[in-house]
């Protein structure tokens, strides 16, 4: 994993002013960014650690947990919330049993909010993986996480 | 094919346009019946649609079931299947077009390939089913000009979206593309264009409004040998889809401004800004770059005129602060999006120190038409001081969820009522909500404003990247103000004192308003606090952040009035203020609403009315989506 990591700085000729495209390549890779990584790319642009660490929280894109085998957003832009995507975030995080940026301890699931995806005339929607799931109600949380898991 | 002279320009639009021009001539006529390859029709074209929205809802499958049951036909020589952009009616998605009798399918299914084949391509009769019902007539249309959602539209901006294939070059060129940039490299001065865009008085679409002209003539003006041409497609504002849907519907028609934009100021050098979020866009993007490129439309030497101009992409990371133009430069830097103090403007010291001009997505996409049509042509539409057209994400409570593009000056009832179809499920309208974050709530009294820059903002609201949220009595305004916050909250990148500890003071102001533990002081305090960030954050982000606040205050007092006096909330929204309770009269207990109960605050024997115990209660409401009498109540 750490060569292909290097490989990624070396592909941006470890410009400090391509960290954003590096680490989303880290990301797409690792599926998360752990801080051996974050220190990896430090060293391998010459910049201080807590460059990276700053960049990597300041966006809400970049993440430093390992997402579950189903990663589950829960669109919260304005149109799913004025059509219920609160609610329906509170169901998850009750069933779940975890909160927002969790996973669960077995690893398969993962929650998070999303600002958007542009289905508005779906709304609320929720994207697990790919698939986007819209107008859903609390109701069916419990049948879509029991399709999934079955 | 490599396009080195206006000859060839032309050639390849008199090649194009024949693939166009039956969705041309079906688009500019009005025709009730319905054709069908066995009823004498030649040629035809499936239109699918692509946006987002639909392509959740199964539209790739769609085509793909189509294109194999023309296969199984054996007539897909004569019908051409093209997946296009948003046809923005995304209510009614997945949407499929036929040409040429302009027949609008609505809410289709990969089922659904079956009959528009074999009774529609076919056999040249329409599948009823599959029609938008008009409400108000409960009459079944079957062209999409007689849908009142497109009725009142004016498409600049969004001229080609569900129109022509994004993915194909030929199809852009076939309707003008490239020739305002033809034109202006080979018969006009950089300075000639820029009076031409100064002249149509086009105002930027991502929010702030400035002249796009003036802005040009800045980054014209400074002398440096590399300038920066950037398109912000880091389109943040929850809600809001336009600059997506015309990535994703017309890509050429941005990569064209861009370079005109690169032409006027003396740059050769574009980036694109875009979010890491907006897969589709982002992949039809480059498409549409790698295709201009081998055309000769991008690069060294465009049509022999000694101009060069290339464009990259660069990812945002999520951050709506960085749609703020300095945060954004620093994005690309590589860098945490902060934005800094202006002056130094972008145009004087921008990306990497140098010149640089940001515009928005939906600002470029006007600018070939302007320059193909004139300055008068688009300056006669409009509102006195804002030109032109705006594209709307209209969504929230509303009948008609979709994009749509009208004229500046359009009352927000014609938006509301006559496009958007109305309230949803009959409810009665409260409030638009415009602008996102940065915007505030309108009322009732608003809806025959005509919507224009300067209008929206003396309402103390803004026009912001063209978000619009309809809202109706089950929405709680202070709620929604909350969320507001909440969102500026998480997104304040921390600089700047008022925007980082002035917003979450006022985020906790509204918690605790809607938890039911507020008083009428903590109202002067929203008030005061908001004022004091509006005059002294840094920049756009903070300054407008209160606005959510100050106007739902404004407009909404007295139900700010009842949360903090009475605890009341009258939409129903906020939890803390609610109770559940079983009518015994109507509960026949079934103990279905206690088997559903996730904390167990139902109990009741069976056949014997439940009650529910208030201690334990959480309020999720489960019990009363379940309940089949109707026993259950709030309040």
């Amino acid at each position: 994993m750490a060569g292909k990591v290097e490989a990624i700085c070396d592909s941006h000729g470890n410009d400090h002013g391509e960290l954003i495209n590096i680490l989303h390549e880290a990301q797409h890779l690792m599926g998360y960014l752990p801080e051996e990584v974050q220190r990896m790319i430090a060293r391998k642009l010459n910049i201080p650690v807590s460059k990276v660490y700053g960049v990597v929280t300041f966006y809400a894109f970049f993440t430093m947990t390992a997402k579950g085998k189903y990663p589950i957003s829960v669109c919260m832009g304005t149109a799913c919330y004025v059509r219920g995507g609160e609610k329906l975030l509170d169901e998850f995080k009750r069933v779940l049993g975890i909160d927002v940026g969790e996973t669960t301890p077995d690893g398969r699931f993962s929650l998070d909010c999303l600002r958007c995806v542009g289905a508005c005339g779906l709304a609320p929607v929720v994207m697990i993986g790919d698939k986007v799931y819209g107008r859903l109600q609390p109701v069916d949380v419990r049948r879509i996480l029991d399709e999934l898991d079955a | 094919m490599k396009i080195l002279t206006i000859g060839d320009l032309h050639a390849v639009r008199s090649e194009a346009v024949k693939r166009l021009m039956l969705r041309e001539q079906s688009d500019s006529t009005v025709s009730e019946a319905s054709s069908g390859l066995d009823t004498g029709t030649e040629r035809m074209q499936v239109l699918i649609c692509g946006g987002t929205g639909c392509k959740a809802s199964s539209s790739a499958l769609i085509c793909e079931r189509i294109k194999e049951k023309l296969g199984d036909r054996g007539i897909d020589d004569r019908v051409d299947v093209i997946t296009t952009g948003c046809f923005g009616f995304c209510e009614k998605g997945p949407v499929v077009k036929i040409i040429p009798d302009n027949t609008f399918y609505t809410q289709v299914t990969p089922d659904d390939a079956d009959d528009i084949v074999d009774n529609h391509i076919i056999c040249g009769r329409r599948v009823e089913r599959l029609l938008y019902v008009d409400p108000k007539t409960g009459r079944s249309v079957s062209d999409s000009k007689h849908i009142d959602f497109y009725r009142k539209q004016m498409r600049i901006a969004l001229r080609n979206c569900g129109f022509i294939d994004p993915e194909n070059i030929e199809e852009y060129i076939a309707r003008d593309g490239y020739f305002a940039l033809a034109d202006s490299l080979l018969n006009r001065t950089p300075e000639e264009v820029i009076d031409e865009v100064k002249r149509s008085g086009l105002r930027g679409r991502g929010g702030g409004g400035f002249p796009t002209g003036v802005k040009w003539g800045f980054a014209r003006k400074s002398v440096s040998d590399v300038k920066y041409v950037v398109c912000n497609a880091d389109e943040g504002d929850p809600g809001a889809f336009m600059d997506r849907s015309i990535m994703e519907g017309d890509p050429h028609s941005i990569v064209e401004a861009m370079a005109l934009c690169g032409y006027s100021i003396g740059s050769s050098n574009g980036l694109v800004y875009i979010r890491a979020e907006y897969p589709l866009a982002i992949h039809r993007l480059k498409t549409a770059i790698g295709q201009a490129r081998e055309y000769g439309l991008l690069g060294e030497n465009i049509l022999g005129t000694g101009f060069s101009f290339d464009i990259e992409i660069r990812y945002g990371a999520g951050a709506f602060v960085c749609g703020e133009e300095t945060a954004l430069i620093h994005s690309m830097e590589g860098k945490r999006g902060e934005p800094t103090m202006k002056p130094p403007f972008p145009a004087e010291s921008g990306y990497l120190g140098r010149p640089t001009n940001v515009n928005n997505v939906e600002t470029f996409a006007n600018i070939p038409v302007i320059l193909t049509k004139g300055a008068e042509w688009f300056s006669s539409i409009g509102t006195e001081k804002s030109k032109g057209t705006k594209v709307f994400a209209l969504a929230g409570k509303i009948n008609n969820v979709g994009l749509i593009e009208v004229p500046m000056g359009t009352t927000l009832r014609e938006v509301i009522y006559d496009i958007g179809g109305g309230i949803k499920g009959g409810r009665k309208f409260k409030a638009v909500q415009t602008g996102g974050p940065s915007g505030g709530c309108l009322t009732e009294k608003h809806l025959d404003i005509p919507i224009d820059f300067d209008n929206l903002v003396a309402e103390g609201s803004m026009m912001g990247s063209g978000g619009m949220i309809v809202m109706d009595e089950d929405d709680c305004m202070v709620s929604v103000a909350r969320f507001y916050l909440d969102f500026t909250v998480e997104e304040s990148c921390g600089k700047c004192t008022p925007c980082r500890i002035g917003n979450k003071r006022l985020l906790e102001v509204l918690n605790r308003i809607t938890a039911g533990k507020g008083t009428e002081e903590d109202l002067k305090t929203l008030s005061t606090l908001g004022k004091v960030i509006k005059d002294t954050a840094l920049c756009g982000l903070g300054q407008t952040s209160p606005n959510p606040v100050l106007s739902t205050l404004n407009h909404f007092y007295d139900e700010y009035l009842e949360h903090v006096r009475d605890h009341k909330c009258r939409a129903r929204q906020c939890k803390a203020l609610l109770t559940y309770l079983i009518n015994p009269a109507l509960c026949i207990g079934c103990h279905l609403c206690a088997k559903n109960c996730p904390a167990d605050a139902i109990i009741g024997d069976v056949r014997k009315p439940h009650v529910i115990n208030p201690d334990k209660c959480i309020k999720c409401g489960m019990c009363m989506a379940r309940c089949r009498f109707k026993a259950i109540s709030v309040s």
